[in-house]
Parts: C-alpha cells; structure tokens; sequence
C-alpha cells in the first residue's frame, strides 16, 4: 500500500512540473502583456504581473485595426465550420446508408483531400482565383475549404455504429430517407458536431497561408496576419508589453471554443481512434 | 449498408457538394501544378515547356537539397521528440491517480494555438536580450545565444515551439489509444510475470500502433505545411536559409521570385512524399490489427 503512495506522489509532482513548464509560454506572454515596455526589460526579469495590460490592450487594439481582422476570422471560421459540418453529414449519410453504383470510386476521392494541402496546390489556386476576380473576398476564403476527409470520417464512423433496426423501422413507418436524416440520424450527431466544430474553427482561427495569399486588401486581413504586423513592426527593442496584449487578443477565441466543448471534442477524437 | 434501397439519385446529390468542391479546387488545381511543373513561364507570363529539367534542377540544386535536408531534421525532430514527450505525458495522466480528468483537460489547450502564436511565444522565450532560455544559457555557459544570426539557435526555436504546440493534440489522441487498450491484455501479462516495461513495449506499444501511425502523419503534415505561418513571421527562413523549409521555398520561388515552374515542381514532390506517409499510415491503420482486435 506504501509504495502505491509514494508512486502516486511522484506521478502528480512529475506531471504538475510538466504542466508547469508547458504552461510557461503562456504565463511568460502573459506577464509581458502586463508591464510598461521599460518593466519588460527590467533586469532581472520580473516574472509576476503588473498593472498595464489594460492600456497594453488597447494599445495593441487600435494599432492594427483589430475589429476588423477578428471580424473577419470570425466570418471565415464560423462559415467554414458550417458549411463542413453540412458536407460531411450529407457524404457521410450517403456513404453509410445508400449503396449506389461508383461509391468505391467516390469515397477514395472524398479522402483524397488529406493528401493534397493547400499549400500543394496554392499558385495554380491563386491564379484560378484571380482570373475569376475572387481575391479579397469572403468567397476565396471560404468556399475552397469546404470539404472535409476529417468531417466525413468522423460522421461516418458514428452512422455505422447505429442499429440498422432504426432505419428498418423508419422505413417501414414511410419515413423518407432525408426526413431519417433530418429527425433520427441529426439529433443523435451533437456530440460529432461539436467536436468538428472545434476542430475546423481552431484550424480555420489558425490559418494563415491562403488568407496571406488571396487578401491584399486591408479590410479582408485576418486575425493571424495581425499578429504578424504587431510583431515584425518592432524588430529591435521589440514592444514585447504590446505584441503580447495582441496575442492574447487573437489566441482567445479559438481557445475558448475549445474549453467550451472540450468534453465532445475528446468524445470525437476517442471516436476517431477506434476503427 | 443498404438501408434505403429505393433511392437512386439521392446518394449522389448527396455526396455532390463535396465532390464538387474537391473537383474544383483541389484536383483541377492539383492537374494545374503537374502540368505547370513541366513549364517555364516567361517574364510576359508564357508557358514554354521545359520537359522534366524543373524536376532535374531541382535535384541538382544545392539550395534545394539544403532545405530538403532541414525539413527532413526538423520533421525528424518534430515527430521524434514530440511524440516521444507526449506519449510520456499521456502514460502518466492515465495511471490509477487522482485528477486524471484534470490533467487531461491541463495539457489539451496549446492545441488551440496557432503555429504563429507558439513562434511569437517562443521568440520571446529566445529573445537576444531579455529572453528567458537566453538568459539561463549564458548563465550556465556564459555564452549568449541570438537566433537572428545564429542557424542552430533559430533551428532549436522553430523546432521548440512547434513541439510545444502540438503537445495537445498529441496527447489528447494518445489518451485516447491508452484507453481503447483492453486492460485484461495488461492483466494477463502482469499476472505472466511480466515488468512494466515490459507490458508496455510488448502490449501496449503495438497496440497503440495505429494512433501512432495516425499522429506520425498528422505532425509531418504540420512540419512540412503548418509550420509555415511560424517561418514567415519568426525566422523567415533564416538565419542562412537554415529555416527556408520546403513550403517556404515554394512560397518565396513562386511568388517572391516569380519561378512559378520550378514552384510547381517543388509542389509536386512534396505531395509525393505526403502521399507516401499517408498511404503507410491507412496501411498501418486498416490492416487486420496487431493481435486481432
């Protein structure tokens, strides 16, 4: 029993050390965020927070025009969720509840997507959109991501594992296959949408190659370029106090989607790993 | 499979918008870059064809071999270091403890964080004056480290940060893979006589498996795509090009120096590679699984 005790102490401290240091870029960040830009540079360094992370805040809002970049990433993450999340559920249903003639064909297809990252085939994309006039709108941003191979697996995984009696007794009932969709399969799917919701909101906050790309202008900037302005306009005696008011600005809404529905993202992914 | 035989139609609307989508801008753009890899196009943006010299240049370029050679380091690192740490961790918070809810949910959240948001974090970490792994190192060595002229410092900046940022998602997967391991497997070997280090290389490793493979391919795709946003704001690409990692070559060839060809060319191999280690990892995940599960 002793030894079971002393086991169970060693494994908390060893891993609240571990929370600890992965927890010090962010309190380090936070820290910065609090002081005045001569506090920040004080030696030794002072590593408990101070009294200015509200002007810091401010500071880093008006400087880059911060409404309008979290505006727009809001739009662009809000509508890619969506629009994936309705993708995939349609695929998903098709895949697992119809059997219809070239569907070994088209679902290889529909996974393909992992394999091709934008990057891969950014400069023919830029040059489509361009020629169509898209670049600097919601359109170029959005549209092109609206497949999802992580959507679809998650949904389908989900649609094998409910009973085939549902569907037998729905049908027998005279229910339509989209009214099933629609009234049985949905209000059973919460869970994998909350889960590809964090997923694909995180991944569309984050995203910054193609935005970087297919924006020039100032209004369709998103968040991510933002954050780079803040930072590479201070090279030198960098205002760290400043850029890092601006980090937590930009880092905060992603990480809150994620706290709120961390219980359905684990589920999801849980969900993922066992095939 | 069939559980609504009377559709005909229905399936493929169904499955149209996606398809759409895929059709339009991944595999026609896809089609663009291996075609517009056999061409050069000329200051008044004409298409000649060059036949396979890109790809022969390609090779044959030291720079190009420079940077294939960090990006395979750095994913090396990035996979090897980060999933070795996070395995760790997710051993640890599913042990018979206390709290493991608590410290699943601790190590979940720098999943969140943009690769660009772990550079800046990290940049700051590693600042040249103020930085706080600057000051412990030329506190214990005496030698002061500044990653805007030093390759090795900007390397273990870039790599450090991204480690770190995909520590969540790691672990949360690899928590994930622990809990589908049946314990009666664990038991049966304990109750064998064997140590558990021994449970857990011979049990619980292979059985791990395809979580594994999974992670292995998700972290090259951040090293090789991901990682961008973090080059281009922190390092961009330097110190000495040591941090031009493939994609960034393919972003500064393409639309700083305006070799679209040769872009395409780099784009192309690099989707063969992604394709490789994609296709082991559905192997490793959909072949009859490690003892039959």
């Amino acid at each position: 029993m002793k030894r079971k005790t002393i086991q169970a102490v060693a494994t908390h401290a060893i891993l609240l050390i571990t929370l600890a240091l992965v927890a010090f870029p962010m309190y380090y960040a936070f820290v910065m965020a609090t002081h005045t830009h001569q506090d920040a540079y004080a030696f030794p360094p002072i590593l408990s927070p101070g009294r200015e992370l509200w002007n810091n805040l401010k500071e880093a809002w008006s400087r880059v025009n911060m409404e309008t970049l979290l505006k727009n990433s809001l739009i662009i993450a809000v509508v890619v969720s969506i629009g994936k999340i309705i993708f995939s559920i349609l695929a998903a249903f098709a895949f697992t509840h119809f059997r219809f003639r070239g569907s070994w064909f088209l679902f290889p297809l529909c996974m393909v997507t992992q394999m091709m990252p934008l990057p891969v085939r950014v400069i023919p994309l830029y040059r489509m959109m361009a020629s169509w006039g898209w670049l600097n709108t919601y359109r170029a941003l959005t549209i092109p991501y609206f497949a999802s191979t992580t959507g679809i697996i998650l949904f389908r995984q989900f649609y094998l594992t409910v009973p085939q009696e549902l569907a037998d007794a729905a049908r027998v009932d005279g229910t339509t296959a989209l009214q099933y969709l629609w009234h049985v399969l949905l209000p059973l799917s919460w869970t994998n949408i909350a889960a590809l919701l964090v997923i694909e909101f995180v991944y569309m906050w984050n995203e910054y190659l193609w935005p970087n790309i297919a924006t020039t202008a100032a209004d369709m900037r998103v968040a991510q370029i933002g954050l780079r302005m803040l930072y590479t306009s201070e090279r030198g005696a960098a205002e760290w106090n400043i850029i890092m008011a601006g980090l937590l600005i930009i880092m905060l809404p992603p990480l809150v989607v994620l706290i709120l529905f961390r219980k359905q993202f684990a589920e999801g992914i849980a969900m993922q790993t066992t095939k | 499979m069939n559980r609504f035989p009377n559709y005909r139609f229905l399936p493929y609307w169904l499955v149209m918008p996606s398809i759409i989508v895929i059709v339009i801008f991944l595999i026609f753009p896809f089609a663009q870059a291996i075609n517009l890899s056999f061409h050069r196009v000329s200051p008044f943006g004409q298409l000649r064809n060059v036949g396979w010299r890109n790809y022969v240049e390609m090779f044959a370029s030291p720079e190009y071999l420079f940077s294939l050679r960090n990006t395979v380091i750095f994913s090396a690192l990035v996979i090897g270091v980060g999933l070795a740490v996070s395995l760790c961790i997710a051993l640890l918070t599913t042990q018979k403890i206390r709290g493991t809810a608590f410290y699943q949910i601790a190590f979940i959240w720098t999943y969140a964080m943009s690769p660009i948001i772990a550079g800046v974090m990290w940049s700051l970490i590693f600042d040249p004056s103020i930085g706080v792994a600057t000051r412990i190192i030329s506190g214990l060595t005496g030698y002061s480290i500044n990653y805007f002229t030093e390759p090795v410092a900007a390397f273990i900046l870039v790599t450090a940060a991204s480690v770190w940022v995909m520590l969540g998602y790691n672990i949360c997967f690899f928590v994930a893979g622990l809990q589908n391991v049946p314990h009666n497997l664990k038991e049966a070997a304990w109750i064998d006589g064997a140590s558990p280090w021994q449970t857990f290389w011979k049990v619980t490793f292979p059985l791990l498996s395809p979580t594994t493979a999974f992670l292995v391919f998700v972290n090259t795709v951040y090293a090789f795509f991901q990682s961008f946003g973090m080059i281009d704001v922190v390092t961009q690409g330097g110190p000495n090009r040591s941090t031009e990692f493939l994609i960034y070559k393919i972003y500064r060839d393409g639309f700083g120096r305006m070799q679209e060809g040769q872009a395409a060319a780099q784009s192309v191999f690099l989707f063969v590679i992604v394709a490789i280690i994609g296709a082991v990892q559905i192997y490793t995940s959909t072949r009859k699984s490690v003892y039959d599960r």
